[in-house]
């Protein structure tokens, strides 16, 4: 039943993934990126996490999509089209998209490899309880409160930020 | 097969079919407040007092023709309305609505009444809840008219506003229970405090956050789109809202998500606020969801009663109530709760 | 019967998504897609603190994913509102009409 669900989890992960960057049409990478968080919630919830699985779904899944949503929405941002002639074969012509390309199956490989040398550990048994609510924060307010208080001022300074990027010139 | 878990699945196909009546009922009880408010009958025809008139108006919509905009994105047309509804019913699957039960002696073991009970409940119909946006913004996007987006937009900032102010506000019951899973917050509220040695009063939350129950229900009522908050709904009088180009059963599962969520948000507030299933004289065991019920239906009807009671916010003034004064106030509340749990200890 | 997932299994996948989240980032020519491939890079890195976390039976790797997460949504608010300036300017959301810093 575990294996069951992970591998359905895993491959709706990579295959919403890959279409996230796959998509012309960014509307549709965006909710497909949705679909890639739910499943990883769902991931997260099978290792032991209900807590970190609902706050991914609450801020990330609930709010930092809802924000690119309303950027796409309101920007119109059109279909990217597809290039043509030299460009459009994806090994064919030197320049960014084909390096891009070798670069990341490298990274790939380099990760798969370094993967391989650390050897496959089997998970501790499956009645491990879920991690209580109370023992984050015990940790987060204890051990981590200066994080805790830096990211709240980063937050601070980001929505600032943010509001004055995207403010229109004043006449 | 293993009694527990037929009763189980029974109680989870009891709630959603619960839910799709309650639907029914709430568009029937809205119809005739709103009619006794404007001093007029409302449907009595159909049926006795009119008590069929939901079966006739959900007749009428699935034999109305389904209709769609050539240029709408027709995938995202057709999700909108089938996300708005399963986050609606889904938020209300870890509500529990009654002690656990044994059903008279019927079963070996207690089965809890509520679809599923997980212990971080409350953050869970929080986070399901924030998935409701997605319905409108698509809705609004796919409609491809530039006045069911803009309507869209305003309706998922109004959501997302009010988010903050009613998570606040249930952070100060979980500061006080010291818990996050509904049934556990239900069961604290159990007993009675005695005012001068003899007036029992319920242990209910209401009682010690009645600012927090205000800024809840607010909250609430602004999250669902109703009035007085209802305006980028009620520009359908003026534009368009986002759900014009819906017709038929699409319009439909847009008001049911609608109530469905009324429901859910009743819901929360009786099992965070208003004790649950614990009544203010108990009831026989096993009984306690005929107080549940009581209490959901009072909350509904208060937010029938307030739709047509109260004229409507305008969307700047709603936004700057939401951010101006309700979240100060949520957040005021929550250190407030903090200093005196923290001052009174044990309480 | 499927082989039961080990900590190598949720390793591998959150490198073939990290992988996947790269691989977006260079091929993209829509600036919004690649802070969307960002999100995806830094999803992966989340799944490999959560599943080390459970390997070794801390609380750490959850926190660290909560700030990650607050982090990116840090990030994607100033990255999307300077898109939102960028846009304003030139109606177009490709990174090559932005060069005219290149020397």
């Amino acid at each position: 039943m575990d294996a069951i669900l992970f591998w359905v989890l895993a491959a709706g992960a990579v295959t919403a993934s890959v279409l996230v960057i796959g998509q012309r049409n960014p509307m549709y990478s965006v909710l497909l990126l949705i679909v890639s968080f739910m499943a990883l919630a769902g991931l997260y919830v099978q290792l032991g996490s209900p807590f970190v699985a609902v706050i991914q779904i609450i801020i990330y899944a609930g709010a930092i999509v809802v924000l690119f949503l309303f950027v796409v929405m309101l920007l119109n941002v059109p279909t990217e089209e597809m290039p043509t002639g030299r460009q459009a074969r994806l090994l064919g012509g030197a320049g960014p998209r084909r390096f891009g390309a070798v670069l990341s199956v490298l990274l790939a490989f380099e990760l798969f490899w370094a993967l391989r040398e650390l050897k496959a550990q089997a998970l501790p048994s499956s009645d491990v309880m879920a991690t209580s609510v109370k023992t984050i924060g015990l940790r987060l307010f204890r051990e981590y409160s200066f994080a805790f208080e830096a990211t709240s001022v980063l937050i601070l300074v980001a929505m600032v930020g943010a509001v004055i990027l995207a403010r229109k010139e004043p006449q | 097969m293993d009694p527990q878990l037929i009763a189980q699945l029974v109680v989870i196909g009891f709630t959603f079919f619960m839910l799709l009546n309650s639907a029914a009922i709430l568009v029937y009880m809205e119809r005739k407040v709103a009619a006794f408010v404007q001093q007029r009958y409302g449907p009595y025809l159909v049926g006795p007092k009119g008590l069929l008139q939901p079966l006739a108006d959900i007749i009428k919509l699935l034999m109305k023709e389904e209709l769609r905009p050539k240029a709408a994105d027709r995938f995202l047309f057709y999700l909108a309305p089938i996300v708005s509804a399963t986050a609606a019913f889904a938020a209300f699957s870890v509500v529990p609505f009654g002690a656990p039960t044994t059903f008279f002696g019927l079963l070996k073991e207690p089965v809890r009444l509520a679809p599923a009970d997980v212990n971080v409940g409350l953050l869970v119909i929080f986070a399901i809840t924030s998935m409701g946006v997605y319905g409108i913004v698509l809705a609004g996007w796919s409609s491809n008219s530039k006045y069911s987006l803009l309507g869209s937009l305003r309706a998922s900032a109004q959501m997302i506003s009010y988010e903050v102010s009613y998570a606040l506000s249930f952070a100060a019951v979980i500061m006080l229970a010291g818990s996050l899973s509904l049934s556990d917050i239900v069961n604290q509220q159990a007993g009675y405090w005695h005012l001068f040695g003899a007036i029992p009063i319920p242990k209910w939350y209401i009682f010690i956050q009645p600012i927090g129950f205000f800024i809840f229900l607010t909250a609430g009522v602004a999250e669902t789109n109703r009035a007085p908050f209802d305006f980028p709904e009620a520009e359908q009088e003026l534009v368009a809202g986002y759900h014009t180009e819906y017709s038929s059963m699409s319009f439909a599962m847009f008001f049911l998500a609608e109530y469905v969520n009324m429901v859910t948000v009743s819901a929360v507030a009786t099992d965070l606020f208003l004790g649950g299933w614990h009544g203010p004289f108990p009831l026989p065991d096993g009984f306690g969801w005929i107080w549940f019920l009581a209490k959901v239906f009072a909350l509904l009807f208060f937010y029938i009663w307030m739709r047509w009671t109260l004229p409507r916010y305008r969307y700047d003034q709603l936004m700057e109530f939401g951010w101006k004064w309700l979240l100060p106030g949520a957040v005021l509340n929550l250190i407030v709760t903090a200093y005196l749990a923290l001052k009174l200890g044990g309480l | 019967m499927l082989p039961e997932p080990t900590l190598n299994s949720y390793l591998m996948l959150s490198a073939i998504l990290f992988a996947i989240g790269t691989a977006g980032v260079f091929l993209r020519r829509n600036i919004i897609t690649i802070l969307l491939s960002i999100e995806v890079m830094l999803n992966a890195v989340n799944l490999a603190f959560v599943a080390v976390d459970r390997f070794r039976g801390l609380v750490d790797g959850q926190i660290v994913v909560f700030f990650v997460i607050t982090v990116a949504a840090a990030e994607a608010a100033v990255g999307l509102a300077i898109v939102i300036a960028l846009f304003r300017h030139k109606e177009l959301l490709t990174p090559d009409a932005f060069t005219s810093l290149k020397w």
